[in-house]
């Protein structure tokens, strides 16, 4: 029995309808992007059929360390999140802002054209939409036009976590695992024996009218309680967590903190935490000119603290050492974002711990910088075993 | 092709295998481009038609191996106002710089028939050890995109935007799965220059280094983590010794795993 969906209902799709969810998606206008399979890990990509979608394939983290495995079970989204963020849809890694060509003494500058699909972020997790909600801020304040432009358009279809992985720590940032943010469509995967279901929560009426030909009933209080226990029973097994309380001071007051020094030894500067966080947002633009003289492109791309150039000014760059780079990067993330946005800057989605290629780990770097600073610095340097 | 007031490009060769140059040869379309805006005045490779310098530019391929090398780098230099190296071997010595780590006359002898008829110097050094050098393009072999860069930035009187930030940055922007974090498979892009477009770990391999050393290396981190990845020490020598084995923190990092192989 096919009812229309109301904002603000709650919902029960049953797995066997899940192919007409995503071709109510596809036939309101949306290209479906959302995790596939692809060398040995799961990335977001275009979802054409469900069996695009990670069926029966879970995730197992560590710092330095993702092993894509097999699950008992056919879950849709038994995993947490991978090496790719929404961010790569919202704010390309490549991106070409204009060209401008000149001919006979005139000058015009073209901008990009914008005839791109609307996107469908379909398993969004809680951390991710904190994610989003925090790049909403950063670009919103930037008035950037090309991120707002594509943000307006994406429906967000949240998929609350079943499990939680050895890297997670949102509940420790306060942004997971169940979903509070304004949302589109929210999920939450339910398999029991022979059952597998998705309680679906309507948010917008957006959401809804992907819903009109997409069979639903009404969800009954057990079914909401069984959606309910899987979200708390990862929410009570976080692999990581870290003490907020006062952690910007923290960093802020102690730049001369011995530890710094420590992780420095560690740490490579090869920027994977930062294009792998979902709120990094740092980028350079730069002109690039063709051999001719008469055509320039401007072209924005991902950039990172960590790289030397990334902080030259007058072409040196203020932040030689990496111990500079990584200091810049936590205290800013844990501490000035606050100063600078409100908000922290993460959002405990562990990705900065398992792709980093030798497992730094920022909960316990941040748990370090709050033991009291001692005189003098280990020799060794600290190593975690994969 | 002449024209009045085009600057002079020359394009020459030391020991090296050729494929740096071609990468110019290889630029096709964008290859008239170029021969609009630069005379191409001695490039032996392409042309036998060969003009007399000075050059405006010149690009060096190649390492210095020879006493008769060391007369002409000298020469060209002279005759260039900006010399640009192109490729592992003329800024780094390239792979033939393994002989810097052994017995030339003992190659000498196994090799050649009549190794009297051999002049060799006993080390593969690169340019910038025996001339000054306006700037270094890096890789093995150099990458199209960034010689037009070069050339492009050359031309504007401006500078070549060439990042010496690590391999990693261009794997992730390119949506790589991280082959070490998700594979085990031992890599050394996070030490390495980019430049490729990260085109090993897009093929599910570790990178070779192809680029140098990016400008912030930390190899003794990476080769701890090499080693718990279940490399032995000579394979981490190995790893670091290939076609910029002289850069100074690929030597230095082979030289130290080196040292744990010989307790």
């Amino acid at each position: 029995m096919t009812e229309s969906a109301q904002v603000g209902g709650r919902y029960v799709l049953d797995r066997a309808d899940f192919p007409a969810f995503l071709d109510g998606m596809r036939a309101a206008g949306y290209r479906v992007v959302g995790p596939t399979v692809r060398d040995r890990a799961i990335v977001y990509g275009e979802v054409r059929a469900v069996t695009d979608l990670p069926i029966g394939w879970t995730d197992r983290q560590e710092a330095g360390q993702y092993r894509l495995e097999r699950r008992s079970d056919e879950a849709l989204f038994g995993y947490n999140v991978g090496p790719h963020s929404w961010k790569k849809y919202l704010f390309p890694a490549h991106e070409r802002l204009w060209t401008a060509t000149t001919t006979d003494g005139s000058f015009e500058v073209r901008p990009e054209p914008d005839d791109a699909t609307p996107l469908a972020f379909l398993g969004v997790r809680a951390c991710e939409l904190a994610a989003i909600r925090v790049q909403d801020r950063v670009f919103g304040l930037a008035g950037d036009p090309t991120y707002a432009r594509r943000r307006r358009s994406v429906l967000r279809v949240a998929v609350e976590c079943g499990q939680a992985g050895r890297t997670c720590f949102c509940v420790s940032m306060g942004t997971g695992p169940a979903v509070h943010d304004e949302v589109d469509l929210a999920l939450t995967e339910v398999l029991e024996g022979d059952r597998h279901y998705f309680l679906l929560h309507v948010g917008s009426d957006r959401g809804a009218r992907v819903l009109t030909d997409v069979p639903l009933r009404p969800a009954s209080p057990v079914e909401e309680g069984a959606a309910a226990d899987r979200v708390a029973s990862a929410a009570a097994s976080m692999g990581r967590s870290l003490t907020t309380t006062g952690i910007r001071d923290v960093l802020v007051n102690q730049p001369d903190h011995p530890r710094w020094a420590i992780v420095a030894r560690r740490c490579l500067a090869c920027t994977n935490c930062t294009m792998a966080c979902p709120t990094c947002f740092c980028q350079s633009t730069e002109e690039v000119p063709d051999l001719s003289g008469e055509k320039v492109e401007r072209w924005r791309r991902w950039d990172s603290c960590f790289n030397s150039q990334f902080s030259a000014v007058h072409g040196t760059s203020v932040r030689q050492s990496t111990q500079s780079r990584y200091r810049q990067w936590l205290t800013h993330k844990f501490g000035t974002w606050h100063d600078q946005f409100g908000e922290s800057g993460c959002v405990g989605c562990g990705r900065c711990i398992t792709w980093c290629p030798v497992g730094i780990d920022v909960t316990e770097e941040a748990a370090a910088l709050r033991e009291p600073a001692r005189p003098t610095v280990p020799s060794a340097s600290k190593g975690t075993t994969p | 092709m002449t024209v009045a007031g085009q600057p002079k490009l020359g394009v020459f060769k030391f020991a090296s295998c050729d494929g740096c140059q071609l990468t110019l040869l290889d630029c096709e379309d964008e290859l008239l481009a170029v021969t609009d805006r630069v005379e191409i005045a001695d490039f032996r490779e392409a042309s036998s038609a060969v003009r007399a310098g000075p050059y405006d530019v010149a690009l060096v391929e190649g390492s210095v191996t020879t006493p008769h090398d060391l007369e002409r780098i000298a020469e060209i230099r002279a005759q260039s106002r900006v010399l640009i190296t192109i490729g592992a071997c003329a800024t780094a010595g390239g792979i033939q710089a393994l002989r810097n780590f052994a017995d030339v006359d003992e190659f000498r002898r196994v090799v050649y028939a009549h190794p009297e008829y051999i002049r060799t110097l006993a080390t593969s050094t690169p340019i910038k050890d025996h001339v000054p050098v306006d700037f270094e393009l890096r890789g093995c072999p150099i990458d199209k995109g960034q010689l037009l860069e070069v050339l492009s930035a050359f031309l504007g009187n401006r500078t070549p935007n060439v990042p010496t930030e690590s391999v990693c940055v261009e794997c992730k922007r390119r949506g790589h799965v991280c082959v070490m974090v998700a594979h085990g498979t031992p890599c050394l892009g996070p030490v390495t220059q980019t430049g490729c477009g990260a085109l090993c770990p897009g093929f599910h391999r570790g990178c070779y280094g192809c680029f140098g050393p990016q400008d912030t290396p930390n190899t003794p981190a990476l080769s701890e983590r090499l080693t718990l990845l279940g490399m032995a020490p000579d394979q981490v020598r190995r790893v670091y010794r290939t076609f910029n084995a002289m850069a100074p923190a690929f030597r230095a990092a082979a030289d130290a795993a080196g040292k744990e192989a010989t307790p």
